[in-house]
């Protein structure tokens, strides 16, 4: 909340919720959801608000999973692939190192290519994978959007991927938190502003 | 109807649990031991089998990543 309200007005909708109350954006956010018993985001992608934000990213709108959303967004097709247990088994929380590959998107237009950005990552299913055709598709497509820089990818993920989009580029989740990232003292860097300055440059644009 | 189902991650992604437990087994003096995967069970009451399949598709597996198996258990199981 506190970090999209540096860019806008932010609003929490509950997850029983169906009524997204004309939002530009959504935010899926992550902390855990439905405990996660069976798999992560897997029951709380049926949710009735996460119908509803279905429904608003079919109609091109934009949504932002971050972490546990990231896994949602998965869980409910609208982004490629799937995030599995990290390699290593643990829960990891450290600060990681991001390459930007693709700062034409609607989510990191405020980044300039190859632009390190510098986000916390805390999370224990955080492995991104797709099969391999899905994999170079995306990679044509520039799909894969963020990627932990050499030695940063403490998961596992395939290609080193931390963040995807889907093929209209209105849909992006990444495992990261920027949220935590908006304030020097507190989130190691601000860089995580710039994804959220992204989607207000993006909202802006359509506006006008 | 009693049924069991088996979900296994799909071959070729990796295992980190399964391998976890293959690289104890020797620890603990069990040789010859390979190819460990580790997968959920999950075993339900359903009035209608049919919709097992779907159930598995859309909720009990993630098929991207997973493989599942449906068995249909007798009442005496």
């Amino acid at each position: 909340m506190h970090a999209a309200r540096r860019v806008g007005d932010a609003e929490l909708i509950w997850h029983a919720e169906r009524d997204l109350g004309g939002a530009d954006a959504i935010v899926v956010p992550g902390g855990f959801s439905y405990g996660d018993y069976l798999r992560a985001g897997a029951i709380a992608r049926f949710s009735p608000a996460m119908e509803s934000v279905i429904a608003f990213a079919r109609d091109g709108g934009l949504v932002l999973g971050i972490c546990n959303g990231f896994q949602v967004l998965c869980e409910a097709h609208l982004l490629p692939g799937a995030l599995l247990v990290n390699a290593n088994l643990r829960f990891t929380s450290r600060q990681v190192g991001l390459e930007v590959l693709n700062s034409g998107g609607s989510f990191t237009r405020a980044c300039a290519l190859d632009e390190r950005l510098s986000i916390p990552a805390k999370h224990a299913w955080g492995r991104y994978h797709a099969d391999p055709d899905t994999l170079a598709a995306m990679d044509r497509a520039g799909q894969i959007v963020l990627r932990y820089a050499p030695g940063e990818n403490f998961n596992g993920s395939l290609h080193d991927i931390a963040g995807v989009c889907n093929e209209a580029g209105n849909v992006f989740g990444m495992m990261p938190h920027p949220e935590h990232a908006v304030d020097q003292l507190t989130g190691g860097s601000a860089d995580g502003l710039k994804i959220f300055e992204s989607m207000r440059l993006t909202v802006e644009g359509a506006v006008v | 109807m009693r049924a069991r189902v088996l979900i296994r991650p799909k071959a070729g992604i990796l295992d980190p649990q399964g391998v976890a437990v293959e690289r104890a087994l020797p620890a603990l003096g069990f040789a010859g031991v390979g190819n460990v995967h580790i997968g959920r069970l999950i075993e339900l009451d359903v009035e209608d089998p049919d919709q097992l399949q779907p159930m598995c598709e859309k909720l009990l597996a993630n098929p991207l990543v997973e493989d599942y198996e449906v068995q249909l258990l007798d009442g005496s199981a």
